[in-house]
């Protein structure tokens, strides 16, 4: 059980984010890509502005015939998996396929996609009961998206084990820890793995205005995420993915790979108390945190830089500062802190695989991105969350986590691999 | 060691272990005809249906507004899951229970309602509970709340092969130092969407007869039927469950996961790999397995591509093949974990439920499927499979449980 699990090829699409360049570019400017919706008329809605990704399928590489059988989430995971397998220089034809596995994440897979069905079954809405004349033969790749993953196993000619997990906001963290778990035990050498979800889409929107989650800062759209600014009202609803390519350390040695970090621990917990509340204590976070830190075999003072879930709702802030502490002690204050859902909001699953491109980018450039949007202090979030501007600063390892509905707590520890032999 | 101490079903031919494996032996099935909507033009209306659950009787009714029939079963399941393994959650510390529960649908005619309400009558009807009911997470999240489970849990999907994997991943966490997992799935998505959407897969059975619609195997066969329902199933680990005492249904000693090469490159698909792995995995050689619990598809190709596995791994007619899903129609995310119930029950029992409705397999499958009445044989090795759509591939391998020290 001492194989050890490198990440080595990225891919990631996010709003005013094509790829991994301009990704950081704006992240490291603190620029945010939160604007108006403009899928649809937002009017009607409690939220009207979301993180939208300007992504023309054709342009990707998709041939119009992939366009009509996938999902919208599927077309950016699979532009993302090829974008990773790029990036990580790997020759996947000669690897044995069935060493291959695909691991991925997504909180509401095809949400978009079973809209756009919906409105034609039900004739916009008139109906409850459907006729099956205007039946799409992909309306069951709708139903089970399951598809999603299959879609990148086919992409990248996976034939090992091949996993969907759908734990809601966590599902891009977990996405990436349960890959890591696959190669530790011997079911894979290599696996693709991330998270796409692409939500906004009417029925979303509306389900967390019901629950006054989302931000309803309208008249200002590009600073409408605002993480642990005491303005903060909700998050921002995104869209977008990311990808990469985990293997085994000696493997990713001895072909010389580049290696952007070490998934060196990850944990994830359930708050069983309420399926959207937090207590505001952050307990079951901090304990992920403290398994995820002793995994890793570091100490809390190892931390260098924290990737907050940092939601901008008012719960999340507090309850994430609060498991800062309770894990991380003294050390909680004296490192940085900072949310990049201010700058591309929130993608709900993927946002967590966002959240680990950032990560590693962050260790690439030794700098962190800022909390864009934050101006004013809230007594409850009283840590360095690097406001509106990025910062150099020496970065061996990050803690990124994120945190659902659900209750599900995800932390991972990523590491800078040192040169020397493990 | 990861083994297994409780059992909860909710099948459309029982709710309870007991209902459920009386009917599974006798042949009493759960297929009937949708009765929900109004099915009038639609080309088939034959299903597994659960009835006769009010979830009032089984649930505080604080939990039915905001929950989908499919997690209400699901926590029926749970609940009668615990009860069996006669363990109380409160005594045992929150980290080291988790939960990981297979989906394939989610909250599906919870989300239709929320669809109708938001296009029929504008967004301010939506309810403040589709933000939850609906998403594939919501049998873990709700589980975990109800029981106090704070410990590793996760949701997979992979269509039917997703009940398997929800076992391994349970298994997994219990290696990884977690105690108690409860895992299992329940999937259900009846109303008149999910039946099109059903309906959309090109692969259900357009026989208008409950006897024959669904029949794996059969010369006839002519596509399967979509049911409701699953299982879910208590594991922790084995030097914890002989510490209190438990009663052990079996060893969850082999599971391994697969994907199929794409049907374009022409090689075949990797249901045998999945096999051998897990067999591996169990430490277990073919010879050794008394029973296979069978994907069963009931379409042509990919029941031949079945028996073509099982040909290869167990040579011709090297071991007894059965599908009691036949009398309950697949289960999506249910369905493995269903089989894992009859797989453990048949272990117990000594008595390998038959296939129903099936007659006549061709001969080159070279398959021995159990038919008719159950065999009474002695099973201390039991292989389950599953496959899901588009190429997903699980196994699951099953022992009796030695009490040794």
């Amino acid at each position: 059980m001492n194989r050890r699990v490198v990440i080595t090829g990225m891919g990631v699409r996010a709003p005013r984010s094509p790829g991994k360049k301009e990704f950081w570019e704006l992240l490291s400017a603190g620029r945010t890509a939160t604007r108006r919706i403009s899928f649809f008329d937002p009017s009607p809605y409690r939220s009207q502005v979301a993180g939208e990704v300007d992504f023309d399928a054709a342009s990707e590489g998709l041939s119009p015939r992939e366009v009509r059988r996938m999902d919208r989430a599927t077309q950016f995971a699979v532009v993302c998996a090829r974008d990773a397998v790029a990036d990580s220089g790997l020759d996947l034809g000669a690897l044995p396929a069935d060493r291959v596995g695909v691991s991925l994440g997504s909180a509401v897979a095809a949400a978009t996609s079973l809209e756009r069905e919906y409105l034609v079954l039900s004739d916009s809405g008139r109906r409850w009961e459907m006729s099956p004349d205007h039946l799409s033969p992909h309306m069951f790749d709708y139903l089970v998206p399951s598809v999603m993953s299959a879609e990148i196993a086919w992409t990248v000619g996976a034939e090992g084990p091949v996993a969907m997990l759908s734990d809601g906001c966590t599902s891009g963290l977990d996405a990436v820890g349960h890959a890591a778990a696959l190669i530790r035990e011997g079911s894979a050498d290599m696996v693709v793995a991330g998270a796409a979800d692409t939500p906004i889409t009417p029925i979303v929107v509306a389900c967390f205005d019901a629950i006054r989650a989302t931000s309803t800062h309208n008249d200002d759209p590009e600073h409408a995420s605002r993480p642990f600014d005491a303005s903060r009202n909700g998050f921002v609803l995104a869209e977008g993915a990311a990808m990469f390519v985990l293997e085994e350390l000696s493997a990713a040695r001895a072909r010389g790979a580049h290696c952007y970090a070490e998934v060196g621990g990850f944990a994830t917990r359930c708050n069983a108390y309420h399926m959207t509340g937090l207590k505001p204590d952050g307990r079951e976070l901090a304990e992920a945190i403290r398994v995820a830190l002793d995994q890793a075999r570091l100490a809390p003072e190892a931390v260098d830089y924290v990737n907050a879930h940092g939601s901008g709702t008012k719960q999340n802030d507090r309850h994430e500062t609060a498991a800062f502490k309770r894990s991380l002690g003294e050390h909680a204050y004296r490192t940085p802190v900072s949310s990049i859902k201010s700058m591309v909001g929130h993608s709900l699953g993927a946002i967590g695989s966002v959240e680990i491109a950032a990560s590693l980018l962050a260790i690439e450039n030794q700098a962190v991105p800022p909390t864009a949007n934050l101006h004013t202090a809230d007594p409850d979030c009283d840590l360095d969350y690097v406001p509106n501007e990025a910062r150099d600063h020496h970065i061996d390892t990050v803690l990124t986590v994120g945190s659902g509905f659900g209750g599900f707590q995800s932390a991972m520890v990523l590491t800078r691999p040192r040169r020397t032999a493990a | 060691m990861s083994v297994i101490t409780g059992l909860g079903v909710v099948a459309p031919n029982g709710i309870g272990v007991k209902e459920f494996w009386a009917a599974t032996l006798a042949g009493r099935t759960g297929i009937a005809e949708l009765d929900r909507f109004d099915t009038t033009g639609y080309p088939a209306r034959l299903a597994g249906l659960i009835r006769d659950f009010d979830p009032i009787d089984h649930l505080p009714s604080r939990l039915l507004p905001q929950t989908d029939t499919s997690t209400r079963l699901a926590l029926t399941a749970t609940q009668h899951a615990l009860a069996d393994a006669e363990v109380d959650p409160a005594g045992i510390a929150d980290y080291d229970m988790g939960v990981a529960t297979a989906n394939a649908s989610g909250g599906f005619e919870f989300t239709h309602r929320e669809f109708h309400k938001l296009w029929s009558r504008g967004p301010a009807h939506v309810s403040v509970y589709e933000s939850f009911a609906w998403f594939y997470a919501v049998n873990t999240g709700q589980i975990s709340i109800r029981h106090g489970m704070r410990g590793p849990s996760s949701a997979l999907v992979a269509e039917q092969a997703g009940g398997l994997d929800a076992l391994g991943q349970a298994r997994r966490m219990i290696r990884g130092g977690t105690r108690l997992m409860v895992g299992g799935g329940v999937d259900s998505a009846f109303d008149p969407w999910g039946w099109l959407a059903h309906l959309s897969s090109g692969r259900v059975s357009l026989d208008p007869d409950p006897a024959t619609a669904y029949r794996p195997f059969d010369a006839q066969a002519s596509g399967y039927l979509p049911g409701e329902g699953g299982a879910i199933c208590v594991l922790e680990d084995a030097a914890a469950a002989r510490a209190r005492g438990a009663r052990v249904y079996g060893e969850l000693a082999g599971y391994a996961a697969t994907f199929d090469p794409h049907p374009d490159t022409g090689r075949p698909p990797a249901l045998g790999r999945a096999a051998r792995l897990a067999l591996a995995d169990a430490g277990v050689a073919t010879a050794d397995v008394d029973v296979v619990f069978a994907d069963a598809a009931g379409v042509a190709d990919l029941d031949r591509a079945e028996a073509a596995a099982l040909r290869e791994l167990f040579g011709a007619r090297g071991v007894p093949v059965t599908a009691p899903k036949a009398l309950t129609g697949r289960l999506f995310s249910g369905g493995g974990a269903l089989d894992v119930v009859s797989a453990l029950l048949c272990l117990r029992d000594g008595l390998i439920p038959p296939t129903f409705g099936t007659a006549t397999v061709p001969a080159g499958y070279g398959l021995d499927l159990v038919l008719g009445e159950p065999r009474q044989v002695a099973v201390d090795t039991v292989l389950v499979l599953a496959r899901g759509r588009w190429g997903f591939n699980a196994a699951v391998v099953l022992r009796t449980f030695q009490n040794r020290s």
